[in-house]
């Protein structure tokens, strides 16, 4: 597999916490990684500073062979990398449609006027959604959703431009199992049309399920790269509480 | 789920993008408003006949006219889960504006800008301190009030204007004038209605309000500039206060600093008893002014029926209550 992102000896202090210590880590493409972690282990400062959210205390970060540094998350977008969030960034009030395309608003002409081209964007989340198997229908407000479908309206949004890489923090906890299942799915489909996807999740079975790497992170550091089949859920547990120092 | 193509899809797809149109209507609070005027509407003219004359609805609506076109400009900062209680002090300062102006004998063009200018001026400084220091609109609006009160004595020195030079007759011609048999200000409030119902419905600027009062976080992760946007609708509301403010000037023929004083609670009041929810993320164009509409049947009916004006309050309040009930009731059913 080709390599598509390199991150070498990445800190990150949030004054006096050091939430990211010195973690280098290889991202292939077409690779489904899973991010483990306990609790404050620094898995969303990760994902959160390869998506621009946050910048490097120090470090560096290559993307596709190039040294990038992004001042926000729309940086980040630009270059392809996407992020479905951990409390999911969705606006309620809205619908599917409208939270799939917000901020990349598709318009058409009205006369003099460039309008929002409402017909447009419906059609294009339905087209979305169907790629992705989900039931969710592009007019309904989100409010009125399910987990799942709201989850397939995250991963929607990530779907619009040409991605590399999905980072997605946490998108099976909340769920029901039905939806779990669900979730699962969509990965699975990411992962066969090319793209590289990033698993953060507390949920054994889903990592070992979907991911063809795992990734444990202590305390800020990483102690543990391993191919799933080389590995156990034994095995990440304890490496997740430090009953296991490394592997 | 593992099925190739779910069946019902396009199907789905279609019953589902939309409810039927009279569905929609009858749930929107627009539509409850307006039966609500219609059935006190009704009732007072039963009880006295001077209601329903063309004479007391014309002046109705006229009044309606002033707050109607302040609710429109409060409707997108209530959008996004701000609100804004100096509306009545910047009232006061573009009218104010307007007085010095026209009083030193300028063009009516040159005092209509500068009342407008002052009006836009005002909400600017609003949005920014709200976005920029991120407080709380209420205690910052709460705090403009009171500035803009204070500075509309200091600028008048507490004389009235009725003098306006050159423009004496336009002033009163814009603000008391009628064209095709009704007031210019309803041509204001048409005009202001259609262009708002455009930008929330048809423009980014409008999808914008709704999802920062829906989610601010969510915008801000999406890469929409949110102080900006929540600037651009304080200054909003300043101008659509400083276009009333021209008209009643002219209606009223005079400037005294107390004008507009104790406006905000009407206004506030016709945006959220026409369905804006003061928790951000709802409201319309319709709404507000609908709702301006009710306010001020109310204050008629009352007026007409006898009752003592002191009552005028607790009514408006028990509409607000009613109004925020009625869309608690409604969300509890979605
Ligand atoms: N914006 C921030 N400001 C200050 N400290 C932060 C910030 N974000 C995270 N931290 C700190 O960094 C550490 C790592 O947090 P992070 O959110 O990355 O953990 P996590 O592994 O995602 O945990 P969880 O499983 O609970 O989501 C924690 O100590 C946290 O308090
Ligand atoms: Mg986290």
């Amino acid at each position: 597999m080709a390599l598509l992102a390199r991150l070498e000896h990445i800190v990150k202090d949030f004054g006096a916490v050091r939430a990211l210590d010195n973690v280098s880590l290889d991202i292939n493409e077409g690779e489904v990684l899973g991010l483990m972690g306990d609790n404050g282990a620094g898995k969303s400062t990760l994902v959160k500073t390869i998506a621009g959210n946050f910048q490097p205390t120090s470090g560096s970060f290559l993307f596709q062979g190039r040294p990038m540094s992004f001042s926000g998350p729309a940086d980040a977008r630009r270059e392809g990398i996407e992020v479905v969030y951990q409390d999911l960034a969705i606006c309620d009030n809205l619908t599917a449609a409208a939270n799939v395309f917000l901020g990349r608003e598709m318009m058409r002409r009205l006369g003099p006027l460039r309008v929002l081209d409402h017909g447009g964007m419906n059609s294009r989340a339905a087209e979305l959604f169907r790629e992705l198997k989900s039931e969710t229908r592009p007019a309904d407000l989100v409010n009125r959703m399910s987990g799942g479908q709201r989850q397939a309206v995250a991963i929607a949004r990530t779907r619009l431009s040409r991605s590399r890489i999905v980072l997605m923090d946490e998108p099976t906890a909340a769920i029901s199992v039905r939806q779990v299942a669900e979730v699962l799915a969509l990965i699975r489909r990411m992962k066969d049309q090319g793209l590289s996807v990033i698993l953060i999740s507390h949920r054994m079975p889903d990592v070992f399920e979907v991911c063809d790497r795992v990734v444990v992170m202590r305390r800020g550091r990483k102690v543990a790269d391993k191919m799933i089949s080389q590995s156990s859920p034994e095995e990440v547990t304890g490496l997740i509480t430090g009953a296991i120092q490394s592997a | 789920m593992n099925s190739p193509n779910p069946p019902s899809m396009d199907i789905d797809l279609l019953k589902g993008s939309s409810r039927p149109w009279w569905n929609r209507l009858l749930m929107s609070q627009e539509a409850w408003v307006a039966l609500a005027i219609l059935i006190l509407g009704l009732i007072v003219s039963m009880i006295s006949p001077k209601f329903a004359t063309s004479g007391n609805l014309l002046n109705v609506f006229q009044n309606a006219c002033f707050i109607a076109i302040m609710a429109l400009g409060m409707t997108p900062v209530i959008i996004i889960g701000g609100i804004d209680i100096s509306v009545g002090s910047i009232l006061g300062m573009c009218a104010v504006t307007l007085g010095v102006l026209l009083n030193a004998d300028v063009p009516i063009v040159i005092g209509i800008l500068g009342a407008l200018l002052m009006g836009i001026l005002c909400g600017t400084v609003n949005g920014a301190i709200i976005a920029y220091f991120r407080l709380p609109p209420f205690i910052v609006t709460l705090a403009t009030l009171s500035i803009g009160r204070s500075l509309a004595l200091i600028i008048t020195n507490n004389q009235v204007f009725y003098e306006f030079g050159q423009s004496t007759q336009s002033i009163i011609a814009i603000g008391g004038g009628y064209t095709f048999g009704l007031p210019n200000v309803v041509y204001a409030l048409i005009v202001g209605l259609i262009v708002l119902h455009f930008l929330l419905t048809m423009t980014r600027w409008g999808r914008y309000l709704f999802a920062i009062g829906g989610n601010e976080p969510a915008a801000r992760l999406a890469g929409i500039p949110v102080d900006l946007i929540k600037i651009s609708a304080y200054a909003f509301s300043g101008f659509m206060v400083a276009v009333t403010a021209v008209f009643l000037v002219g209606w009223l023929g005079a400037v005294t600093n107390a004008i507009g004083t104790g406006y905000e609670l009407q206004v506030i009041a016709s945006t959220v008893i026409g369905g804006a929810s003061l928790t951000g993320g709802t409201g319309s164009a319709l709404g507000g002014a609908i709702g301006a509409l009710l306010v001020e049947v109310i204050r008629n009916a009352l007026l007409i029926a006898g009752v003592n004006p002191f009552w005028q309050g607790t009514f408006v309040g028990s509409f607000i209550l009613a109004a925020v009930l009625l869309e608690r009731i409604r969300s509890l059913r979605r």
